[in-house]
């Protein structure tokens, strides 16, 4: 009997792990995967908490033995539709990023950046210019990494010949 | 009467089916969405006479026994807090409307609307469920519509926003569902009622560990100091009115679900002290980061960070009135932030700007703006005759209460944090009413953007809710004494429990 479980929590172990890790990724198609291992480690927790395997389902007739406790099992159901809904809509909001962005990759927060880089705030009253606008200066600081610019475009080299939907991407992406 | 209980709930599901039908007729949905939302509302009032006449009312859906079956329980706490959410979402409903929000063009299908009414669905779920499992998919319900309507008309910025929100919500919710199954697998039930008998045999290091994974969801989800990171991010790049929403209730709900879940399960002398130390810090970081930034949407946003400590400072205390204190801030707080957002929608319509560096004149240009600005602000600071202040009265009364040092310390933070709070409040007000129009913000825009109708209808729906604000202060007598009740039953769950294990089919 432990047996079995015991790999079951091993695996939940490893999906949530991996999943973490991956959240902490920049590209969203990463973020993606890593928010599907999460789920799929929280629904074999879930159905750890039902007990141990190997006891018969619950079908209406009798049985000698306890049988399988069925609440885990609806829970499991429920969160796994809950999941599928919103791996879909996170599909399609990292398409959007990647039409509107040109990129799949998370950015920093302009204003927290700001704040951050402790960018003296010009005071209003002191009548300073408006000019320091800080989306500039982002920008510059954008096109200053070549390193992560670099990597996105070998990804795509990598993916873009060969599969017509990642092409299409591509494109979208450069356009 | 028991059927009064899910009707809230039932109602709005049903208005968001049918704005999604009537979605190409611009019209119907005007009306049909108002009109769902006064309905629950009703619905809802007629809930809170309800309960103020016969206690807790727990409802059997679908007729199995307690622990088994889905149920839904209305108590003082959850009644009052269901009228006033509900309220506050019908007004910005009708700003919405004002607006000329959900209109049938390309760039934004009227998918507002169901969203919306889901939204509104999912929040009052919350307040009723009467177990663990039902409470994760109320806020899933609240969240799926709150990514909809975060992401609505994108833009470049809104989508990075939205992305971030997104997944950190998201992760909170696996959390959610992972401490779920370790409660179930601990105690053997989810439902709300039988867990508060079930934990009393479980080993104190359960306890404590569960009590502090769910301190964590709700924390993540309440933008709880170290874990606010996402909500100033993410709330400003929203269309205003939809953080308007996101600003009073998504919050606030978790923070209804912190109280309920944490007056269960904690094993309270130990971890009140993080809770506390938690509350001061979330005040601080809130406060300080209201000053430092220069946009009028995340100055509130931050304020709204601050001012979730004060919740959580009331609910860390673990006294009647610390709890009363909880509840009389979160109705305050529900309606002031929402009041605020509503306030910078005007200001933007008015100038088209949020900058503080460019703002100004705004007293000179609407007297009206400036009044409807100036009474919530000094109620968020809490000056004396507002809501904010007789909130505030009450958790400073039970923080000198309590016979602890740390809980004098966080009373001092809590001042100080209000000081902070007002600071914020006057910055905007010298910058952005008082100051003339500074030269390079250029000509404000001809006020063409709305119809005059539609600015006049915003106008009085904003001018509803300050109003609003100001009657919570007036009614503060009643008020007051309804909290410490629905506090008192929440330090002492036997009449809640009796209920559910009672209750009968609806």
């Amino acid at each position: 009997m432990t047996g079995p479980a015991l790999v079951l929590v091993l695996a939940v172990a490893v999906l949530f792990a991996a999943g973490f890790n991956l959240l902490m990724e920049r590209s969203l198609i990463r973020i993606v995967i890593g928010f599907m291992l999460l789920g799929h480690g929280a629904n074999v927790l879930l159905l750890l908490a039902g007990g141990a395997a190997g006891s018969p389902p619950l079908l209406g007739g009798k049985s000698e033995r306890p049988m399988a406790d069925p609440l885990p099992q609806a829970m499991v159901l429920t969160a796994i539709v809950i999941t599928f809904g919103v791996t879909a809509f996170l599909l399609a909001l990292a398409f959007r990023s990647r039409i509107l962005l040109g990129e799949d990759e998370v950015r920093d927060d302009v204003e927290d950046r700001r704040v951050h880089t402790g960018q003296r705030r010009q005071e209003p009253w002191a009548g300073g210019d408006a000019e320091a606008d800080p989306l500039e200066e982002n920008t510059e600081q954008e096109s200053a990494e070549p390193g992560r610019t670099q990597q996105k475009t070998t990804g795509q080299a990598d993916t873009g010949p060969g599969d017509t939907g990642h092409g299409d991407g591509a494109k979208g992406g450069g356009a | 009467m028991n059927v009064l209980v899910p009707l809230p709930f039932v109602l709005l599901l049903l208005g968001a089916a049918l704005t999604m039908i009537s979605r190409r007729r611009a019209t119907w949905l005007r009306v049909l969405a108002p009109l769902a939302v006064a309905a629950s509302l009703a619905a809802a009032c007629g809930l809170m006479a309800a309960v103020s006449r016969d206690g807790v009312i727990a409802v059997q859906m679908g007729g199995w026994a307690a622990p088994l079956g889905i149920t839904l329980v209305a108590d003082r706490l959850s009644a009052l807090l269901l009228v006033v959410s509900i309220g506050v979402l019908l007004a910005i409903m009708l700003h919405a409307v004002a607006e000329g929000a959900g209109g049938t063009s390309e760039t934004e299908p009227g998918v507002f609307y169901p969203a919306y009414l889901t939204l509104t669905a999912g929040v009052a779920l919350i307040f009723l469920a009467g177990d663990l499992f039902n409470l994760f998919v109320a806020f899933e319900i609240m969240l799926a519509s709150s990514y909809v309507l975060m992401t609505l008309t994108p833009t470049a910025e809104r989508i990075q926003a939205g992305m971030t929100y997104t997944v950190v919500s998201l992760m909170s919710s696996i959390l959610f569902l992972a401490s779920i199954g370790l409660t179930y697998a601990a105690a053997g039930t989810v439902n709300l009622a039988d867990l508060s008998e079930h934990v009393a045999n479980l080993p104190e290091g359960t306890r404590t560990a569960l009590g502090l994974l769910f301190l964590v969801v709700f924390g993540i989800k309440g933008a709880i100091a170290p874990m606010h990171l996402w909500l100033p991010d993410s709330y400003p790049a929203a269309l205003t009115r939809v953080t308007a929403v996101f600003a009073a209730l998504l919050t606030k709900a978790a923070i209804y679900a912190l109280i309920r879940v944490e007056t269960l399960i904690f094993p309270r002398e130990q971890v009140s002290w993080i809770m506390l130390v938690l509350a001061a810090a979330t005040m601080l970081v809130g406060t300080l980061g209201a000053l430092t930034h220069d946009d009028v949407h995340r100055v509130f946003s931050f304020i709204l960070v601050g001012h979730i400590g004060y919740m959580l400072f009331g609910l860390g205390l673990f006294s009647i009135a610390g709890l009363t204190g909880a509840i009389l801030y979160l109705v305050h707080h529900i309606v002031v932030q929402a009041a605020l957002f509503l306030v910078s929608d005007l200001m933007q319509g008015r100038t088209g700007e949020t900058s503080l560096r460019r703002l100004g004149g705004l007293a000179q240009m609407s007297s009206f703006i400036a009044v409807l600005f100036f009474i919530p602000a000094m109620s968020v600071s809490g000056m004396p005759p507002s809501s904010g202040f007789i909130a505030k009265l009450a958790l400073f009364q039970a923080g000198l209460g309590e016979d602890r040092v740390i809980a004098f310390v966080v009373t001092g933070v809590a001042v100080l944090a209000s000081l902070l709070t007002l600071m914020a409040m006057s910055r905007i007000w010298t910058l952005g009413f008082w100051r003339p129009r500074p030269e390079e913000a250029g000509e404000p825009p001809a006020a063409a953007s709305y119809t005059r109708a539609s600015t006049r209808l915003m106008g009085t729906v904003t001018a509803v809710l300050v109003v609003g604000g100001l009657l919570i202060a007036v009614f503060a007598g009643p008020l007051s004494s309804w909290s410490s009740m629905a506090a008192a039953d929440l330090l002492d769950p036997t009449a809640y429990r009796n209920a559910v294990t009672q209750g009968g089919a609806p």
